[in-house]
């Protein structure tokens, strides 16, 4: 159980660290939500199913839809503008 | 009757050339002036040169970007300060920490008989199987009330900061056949919905029920076992939106509208004050409470809990899915 805490706890890091790093806006949210969802799994292994259950449901889910829309709002993940600038710097 | 007139008999008369000279679609220059295309412009090195050297000695006027020496020492200064600033900010925390209470020692703070009263007698006093949820909405219900208000304090910022405009709104709905100019369209993405994926369709079909059972049975249960109002609240959230995502929001506008929104909050949240007054007024003048705590284990068990996390998670729920519109569309 210690050595699968461990790998765990390596994710987290892992994902913590990327998330800051990660370029594109849409794999950072992404990545945010797997760390929500690995925390949740470890405060159960740390004996907190209420923290695990809330976790799960506003970390990795409320959150990050929260996230998605906002990321849509400013047109950060709308393929068609990315194309249209695309085609103006090849211009 | 008017007689028709042939277009060759309009351009004579008096009206026609007094429309034209108003709407100036005369080009009275035409065919009269010789005209010469203009010369691109086209800078010699010399006048770039000119060009950059008046531009720099503005900015050096205005701004000072040639440091005087007095600035240089000042940001020097700046710096230095800054650097020093954080150093005792770095002491002052690790100082802090240092005098926590060391950890394991059987007189620290936690330790105090509050925690070992809530484990042994939380059953008997509160009734309820699930100590975190006889401490949150007990012994602790005060904050649980705070929390409460904080999110619905959110929601109504979010509704102040992100509400589209009204006349807007009213136009769009009016006229549903009309082509609608792009702005209104990101303030207003509701003209594109349904999309009808039948995917997701299909995926929230078999999912959103099931979503919203499970949330309802974490609110129901949240004396008995882990959850309660604010987790299971949440999971209903999140099924309606899965919900809305996948028919649209005039499905969803049948059950949840801003009325709906506005009155289940304002009843939950009311509800929750009086019930936690009258406690606390029994509480503190030592009188009998009437609500029966039951027999732990029970569903209908442990007193006020079982309402109160009744109207936590539909707060948090209609919460949830009111981020979410507002967040959507700016309005319900």
């Amino acid at each position: 159980m210690t050595v699968f805490t461990y790998m765990l706890m390596g994710f987290l890091v892992c994902c913590a660290v990327s998330v800051s790093l990660s370029k594109n806006l849409l794999n950072s949210i992404l990545i945010y939500m797997s760390y929500s969802l690995v925390m949740s799994i470890i405060w159960v292994i740390l004996e907190s199913p209420d923290l695990a259950i809330t976790e799960a449901a506003v970390g990795a889910g409320v959150t990050s839809i929260l996230f998605f829309v906002t990321l849509k709002k400013i047109h950060a993940i709308d393929e068609r503008e990315k194309r249209k600038k695309h085609e103006q710097e090849e211009d | 009757m008017s007689r028709k007139k042939t277009e060759q008999e309009y351009r004579k008369t008096f009206a026609f050339r007094f429309f034209r000279w108003l709407n100036a679609e005369e080009d009275r220059y035409l065919d009269k002036v010789e005209m010469h295309p203009q010369e691109p412009y086209v800078e010699t090195e010399e006048d770039i040169r000119r060009r950059q050297r008046e531009k720099n000695a503005l900015l050096n006027k205005l701004y000072g970007r040639k440091k005087s020496k007095s600035v240089r020492y000042l940001e020097l200064f700046y710096k230095g300060a800054c650097i020093v600033f954080c150093g005792i900010l770095i002491y002052l925390l690790l100082l802090t920490v240092s005098y926590l209470p060391p950890i394991g020692v059987a007189d620290r703070p936690v330790n105090n008989e509050v925690s070992r009263r809530y484990i042994e007698e939380g059953l008997d006093e509160t009734g309820a199987v699930n100590i975190v949820s006889g401490m949150i909405l007990d012994y602790r219900a005060f904050d649980t009330l705070g929390e409460s208000h904080v999110l619905f304090v959110a929601t109504v910022t979010v509704l102040i900061l992100l509400r589209a405009d009204h006349k807007k709104k009213e136009r769009s709905s009016a006229g549903e056949e009309m082509a609608y100019s792009l702005e209104e369209a990101e303030i207003n993405d509701r003209n594109y919905e349904p999309k009808n994926d039948a995917i997701l369709q299909m995926a929230a079909c078999i999912l959103v029920p099931i979503i919203i059972i499970f949330g309802i049975y974490v609110i129901l249960n949240g004396h008995l076992g882990p959850g309660g109002g604010f987790s299971g609240g949440a999971i209903i959230g999140a099924g309606l939106i899965l919900y809305l995502n996948a028919f649209g929001f005039q499905k969803t506008q049948r059950f949840f509208t801003e009325k709906t929104y506005k009155w289940v909050s304002f009843g939950s949240l009311s509800f929750y004050c009086i019930a936690k007054s009258y406690s606390f007024y029994t509480g503190a003048n030592h009188l009998e409470n009437i609500i029966p705590k039951g027999t732990p284990g029970a569903i209908l068990s442990s007193g006020l809990i079982l309402p109160l996390n009744i109207a936590v998670g539909l707060v948090v729920a209609c919460t949830m899915y009111a981020f979410y519109v507002m967040f959507r569309k700016g309005g319900f």
